[in-house]
C-alpha cells in the first residue's frame, strides 16, 4: 500500500507553468523533506495533495494523484479532511476557534466522528503532542512552538493517512521548532503516518527526514537525503562543508559529518578564520542605557537593556520567540513604546523627534516588509520614498538598484519574490539615509542563496558607515551576517560579545560548522583558508 | 494528566436565571426591591463566575448602569417630566411652541420628579446590570456553542466573526507604526485611505482567504448526503417561522390586531420554526464535541431565578395587602419612605441560591 503518489503531474497557472511531467511515490509511514529555491512551486505541488490546487487557486491540473490509494482527483479539500491534513506555515491564521481542545476537536465535529470516539482521539493526540498541560487553555495564550503542535493536533484528529506541512518551522525559534520536529518524527513511528514537508531551514529538517524530493523549475529529483541534497542548489552548511571536503554521502547530520571531519580538522589545524575584526572607532553611535518596555497587563518584554553600537558594526540580536528582540528593535527606534531608561542615536533620542525626523537617525525595517509598502508598482513606491523622505528624485530607485539587480519597475510589490520585497522595503528605509538600521527577523521565506546575498548587502551597508542591528533567531544567517551577537532572554541581555566566541559558547545557537569544526563558523571560511575558492557563492 | 473535571454551569442556565432577575427588576419601580436585585446578581457573579477574560464583564455594566441613571437624571432636569410642589432649584427656561406641550426646556426642577426619575434611572441600570451578569457568568461563546445543530453554520460564522476582531486591531495598530516608519504623518484622507484604510483591507482579505483555505481542509462544508428536498422543506419551514415570528411580535404590539390573532400567529410560527430546527438538527452529520449537559442543578439555577419573578407577582396579586402592592411601584408625590414588598423581596432573595449552588470554578484551571 502506498502513501502518496504523483503519477505524470502536471500544473499550470494561465501560462505559467509550475510542475511539469511530476511523478514519484512516497511508501506509507516516510517522512519525506520537500526541497527547492524560493518560487520553485513548493508550496503548489504541496497544495496538490489535499485538492487545496486547483480548487482554491484555479490552474490546470493533468495526472493522477493518489493517497492512501485513493484518488485526488475531483474532490475538494473538504471531502479529503479524513485523508490528508493539511498545515500551513501560520498557524494562528488557520485556527477557527479559540480554546486548544475545541481546536483540535474541530476536524472530528465536522467528519461527524461519534462523541465518545472524539474524545478519545482529541485526548491520544493531546499526549501524544506534549499538550497535555495546556489543553484547556486559550490559543492566543501559547507560546509560537505549542501553537504549531496545536495546528499539527488538529491536523491529525481525523487520522488521515498522509500529514502535509508547509514550513512548520520557518518562524519558529531553534528550540521550538526541535519540539514540532520531534513530535513529527514520533506521528511518523507511532501513527505511521505519511509526512510530506517542505521546509527552507534545512539544518534544522535534514536530519529527521527518511527521504527528500528536490523541486526546481517545475522538475523532482527523488532520493535519499544526501543524495538529494548533493545536488540541490539550496543545502544546508553540514551538506556544503561535506562537499567541500568531498566527503562521501555527503553526510546529512551533524553526527555523521563529524565521523568525517578529523582529517579537515588536521589540515585546519594551523590556520585561523580570516575574518576581519573592526574595531568600532569615534564615539559610539547608539547608546541605550537601562531601556525597558512594559506592555498593558503587567507584561515587561525588555527589561533593563543597555546596548552600546558604534558605526560599522554588524549586530546579531538572537534570542528565543518573545525573548522581547522586537520590542527592543521598536524601542531603540523610537517608534514602539519605551517605558523607561534613554536611547541616544548620535546625541539625540529619537522618541522625542517627529517621525519624519526619526527616520532619519533610526530605520527599521519590520517584521513583514510588505507593512512599509503602498504602492501598485515598485516605481511607484520609490517615487513615494523619495517624497516622504524629502530626497533628490531617484534616490530610492538608485539605492534599490545598488541592493538588487532585476526588480521590474512596473510590478505590484506584492508579487515580488520574499527576497526582492525585503529589499525594496530596505531601499524605501535607506532613502532616508539613517546612519543606524535596525532589521526585525528579515530572513523568514529567504532561501540560502536569498540569506546570503542579504548578509552580503548588510555588510556592505555596515562597511559604507551605517551600524547594522539585526533581530534573528536563524543560526546561520547569524553566523553568517554578525560581528557581534547579543543574546536576550526575558528582556535581559545574557550575553553580548564577539559573534565567534558569544555563537561558539551557545549549544542552542551555534551553527553546524562550528559543531563539526570547533572555532570555524561558516563554509565560507573553511573554504577561504583552504583557499580552494567559494564554497558557497556568496553573491546571489 | 490529573486535571480534575470542573463541573460547569450550562450557559442557558446562566442566561435564564439573568434574565428572570431582569424580568423581576422590569415588573417594579420599588429601589429597595432594584437594589437587593443588583446585590443579589453582583454575589452570584462574585462567587460562580470563572477565570476567562469576560468575567469582568459585571464590573463594566455597573458603569454602564450608573451612567444610564446619570443619563435619565440629565434628561430629568433638562426636559422635565412628573413634578410637585417641593421645588429644589430653578432653571432659567425657554417656552416651547405649542406643538412641543408636554415637553419643557429649564424651569423648576422638583424633588418628587427627580425621585421618580432616578427610580426609572435605577430600574434600567438594573436591567443592565442583570445582562452584564449574564455576560460575566457564561461568555456569549460559550451560548453560542449550546445553539441547536441546524443553526451550526451560523454560530460557527458569529465565532469566526469574535476570533476576526481582535486581529483586525492588532492588525491596524501594525499599519499605524508602519506608517510612522515611513514619516508618514499626513490627515488627508486620501492619504489614510491609501496608506491605512488599503493595507488593512489587504490584510483582513489574506487573512480570510487563508481561513478560508484552512477550514475546507478541515472538511468544514463537506458534500452531507442529505437529499435536496429535505433541505429545502426545513430551510423554508425555518425562513417561513422566524418571518412569522416577526409578524406575530408586531401584531401583538400594535392595537390594530385582535389579541386572539397576534397570540395564534405568534404560536404557530413558533411551532413552524422549531419544527424547522428539530428537523434539520436531525440531519445534520456533525457531532459535538462534549456538549454542555443541561443537568439538575442547571434547572436550580434557573428555578431560583424564577422565584424572583414569581415574587414580584404574588406581590401584585389579589390576594397581597394593598400596601404591598402599591409598594411594587412607589409613588414619589407625596414623598415617602418606600415599602418593601416582602413577597418580593423574598423572591429575589431565593435567586441568590446559585451563590450555594454552584461551586466557584476560579482557580479550577491552571
Amino acid at each position: 500500500m502506498n502513501g502518496i503518489a504523483f503519477d505524470r503531474v502536471s500544473f499550470a497557472y494561465t501560462g505559467r507553468p509550475v510542475l511539469d511531467d511530476v511523478s514519484f511515490d512516497l511508501p506509507e509511514g516516510e517522512f519525506c523533506l520537500l526541497v527547492g529555491p524560493t518560487g520553485a512551486g513548493k508550496s503548489t505541488l504541496l497544495k496538490t495533495v489535499n485538492g487545496l490546487v486547483p480548487h482554491f487557486t484555479g490552474g490546470t491540473i493533468s495526472g493522477r494523484i493518489t493517497v492512501a490509494g485513493r484518488e485526488v482527483h475531483g474532490s475538494t479539500p473538504a471531502d479529503l479532511a479524513d485523508l490528508v491534513g493539511y498545515v500551513g506555515q501560520e498557524p494562528l491564521a488557520g485556527f477557527v476557534t479559540d480554546e486548544v481542545e475545541r481546536e483540535l476537536a474541530y476536524t472530528a465535529e465536522q467528519l461527524g466522528v461519534d462523541p465518545a470516539a472524539m474524545r478519545k482521539r482529541v485526548t491520544e493526540i493531546v499526549d501524544l503532542l506534549g499538550l497535555a498541560d495546556v489543553r484547556d487553555r486559550d490559543l492566543a495564550a501559547l507560546s509560537s512552538g505549542q501553537r504549531q503542535r496545536v495546528a499539527i493536533g488538529a491536523a491529525l484528529v481525523a487520522g488521515p493517512a498522509a500529514l502535509v506541512l508547509d514550513e512548520p518551522t520557518s518562524a519558529l525559534d531553534p528550540t521550538a521548532a526541535d519540539e514540532v520536529l520531534s513530535a513529527l518524527h514520533r506521528l511518523v513511528h507511532d501513527l505511521g503516518v505519511t509526512v510530506f514537508l517542505a521546509e527552507h531551514r534545512l539544518e534544522r529538517v535534514a536530519q529527521y527526514a527518511d527521504s527528500a524530493l528536490l523541486l526546481n523549475s517545475g522538475k523532482v529529483t527523488a532520493g535519499p537525503v544526501g543524495e538529494v541534497l548533493a545536488v540541490s542548489p539550496v543545502a544546508p552548511p553540514v551538506v556544503d562543508l561535506g562537499r567541500l571536503a568531498g566527503w562521501p554521502g555527503p553526510p546529512v547530520t551533524i553526527r555523521e559529518a563529524r565521523r568525517h571531519a578529523a582529517g579537515l580538522r588536521e589540515t585546519l589545524a594551523g590556520l585561523v578564520p580570516a575574518s576581519v575584526v573592526e574595531t568600532p572607532t569615534g564615539p559610539p553611535l547608539l547608546e541605550a542605557r537601562g531601556v525597558t518596555v512594559d506592555y498593558p497587563g503587567g507584561v515587561r518584554a525588555v527589561n533593563g537593556t543597555d546596548l552600546v553600537a558604534g558605526r560599522g558594526e554588524r549586530i546579531a540580536l538572537m534570542g528565543r520567540n518573545g525573548s522581547g528582540k522586537s520590542s527592543l528593535l521598536w524601542a531603540l527606534q523610537g517608534t514602539g513604546r519605551r517605558s523607561g531608561g534613554t536611547v541616544a542615536i548620535a546625541g539625540t533620542d529619537p522618541a522625542t523627534r517627529k517621525p519624519a525626523e526619526r527616520r532619519t537617525l533610526a530605520g527599521l525595517v519590520p517584521a513583514e516588509p510588505a507593512d512599509l509598502l503602498y504602492a501598485e508598482t515598485v516605481a511607484a513606491e520609490c517615487e513615494g520614498a523619495d517624497r516622504d523622505g524629502r530626497a533628490p528624485n531617484g534616490t530610492c530607485a538608485k539605492i534599490l538598484a545598488d541592493l538588487v539587480e532585476g526588480v521590474a519597475a512596473q510590478a505590484h510589490p506584492r508579487d515580488l519574490s520574499e527576497g526582492q520585497r525585503l529589499a525594496l522595503a530596505l531601499a524605501v528605509t535607506l532613502t532616508a539615509a539613517p546612519p543606524l538600521l535596525l532589521l526585525d527577523e528579515p530572513t523568514r521565506g529567504l532561501d540560502y542563496p536569498g540569506k546570503a546575498a542579504l548578509a552580503n548587502r548588510l555588510g556592505r551597508l555596515a562597511e559604507a558607515g551605517h551600524c547594522v542591528v539585526v533581530s534573528t533567531h536563524d543560526v546561520e544567517f547569524g553566523a553568517d551576517f554578525a560581528s557581534r551577537v547579543v543574546i536576550l532572554s526575558d528582556g535581559e541581555v545574557v550575553a553580548d560579545g564577539p559573534a565567534r566566541q558569544i555563537l561558539s559558547a551557545s549549544p542552542m545557537f551555534s551553527p553546524q560548522v562550528e559543531k563539526v569544526l570547533p572555532g570555524w563558523l561558516t563554509v565560507a571560511e573553511v573554504a577561504a583558508a583552504l583557499g580552494n575558492g567559494t564554497g558557497d557563492d556568496k553573491d546571489d | 494528566m490529573t486535571n480534575p473535571v470542573r463541573r460547569t454551569t450550562h450557559p442557558v442556565a446562566w442566561w435564564g436565571w439573568a434574565l428572570f432577575l431582569a424580568t423581576a427588576a422590569g415588573r417594579t419601580g420599588n429601589p429597595w426591591l432594584l437594589l437587593l436585585i443588583i446585590a443579589v446578581a453582583g454575589l452570584v457573579v462574585t462567587w460562580c463566575r470563572g477565570s476567562e477574560p469576560w468575567s469582568g464583564a459585571y464590573r463594566v455594566f455597573l458603569f454602564i448602569g450608573l451612567s444610564a441613571i446619570a443619563v435619565r437624571m440629565a434628561f430629568y432636569v433638562v426636559f422635565g417630566g412628573s413634578d410637585g410642589p417641593t421645588v429644589l432649584f430653578s432653571l432659567p427656561s425657554a417656552t416651547l411652541p405649542a406643538w412641543a406641550a408636554g415637553f419643557r426646556l429649564g424651569g423648576d426642577v422638583t424633588a418628587e420628579g427627580a425621585l421618580a426619575a432616578a427610580y426609572d434611572g435605577l430600574r434600567l441600570a438594573t436591567l443592565l446590570i442583570c445582562v452584564g451578569a449574564a455576560n460575566a457568568l457564561a461568555s456569549p461563546r460559550r451560548l453560542l456553542r449550546s445553539v441547536p445543530a441546524a443553526l451550526y453554520e451560523v454560530s460557527v460564522a458569529v465565532v469566526v466573526a469574535l476570533s476576526v476582531a481582535p486581529q483586525l486591531v492588532e492588525s491596524v495598530g501594525r499599519v499605524r507604526r508602519a506608517r510612522a516608519l515611513r514619516g508618514n504623518t499626513s490627515r488627508s484622507p486620501a492619504n489614510l485611505m491609501r496608506t491605512v484604510v488599503s493595507p488593512i483591507l489587504h490584510d483582513a482579505l489574506d487573512r480570510s482567504l487563508a481561513l478560508a483555505a484552512a477550514m475546507a481542509s478541515r472538511g468544514y462544508g463537506r458534500a452531507t448526503g442529505i437529499p435536496a428536498p429535505a433541505r429545502r422543506a426545513t430551510e423554508a419551514s425555518l425562513l417561513i417561522g422566524l418571518i412569522g415570528l416577526c409578524a406575530g411580535a408586531y401584531a401583538l404590539l400594535g392595537a390594530a390586531t385582535p389579541a386572539p390573532l397576534a397570540w395564534a400567529t405568534v404560536a404557530v410560527s413558533a411551532g413552524i420554526a422549531v419544527f424547522g430546527i428539530a428537523f434539520a438538527s436531525k440531519r445534520v452529520p456533525h457531532t459535538r464535541y462534549r456538549p454542555d449537559r443541561f443537568g439538575a442543578r442547571d434547572w436550580a439555577v434557573v428555578a431560583s431565578g424564577a422565584a424572583a419573578v414569581v415574587g414580584t407577582v404574588l406581590s401584585g396579586a389579589s390576594f397581597a395587602s394593598a400596601v404591598e402592592s402599591a409598594a411594587l411601584w412607589p409613588a414619589t408625590n407625596p414623598l415617602t419612605v418606600p415599602d418593601l414588598p416582602m413577597w418580593a423581596a423574598g423572591g429575589i432573595l431565593l435567586a441568590a441560591a446559585p451563590a450555594l449552588l454552584v461551586p466557584s470554578s476560579r482557580g479550577g484551571t491552571p
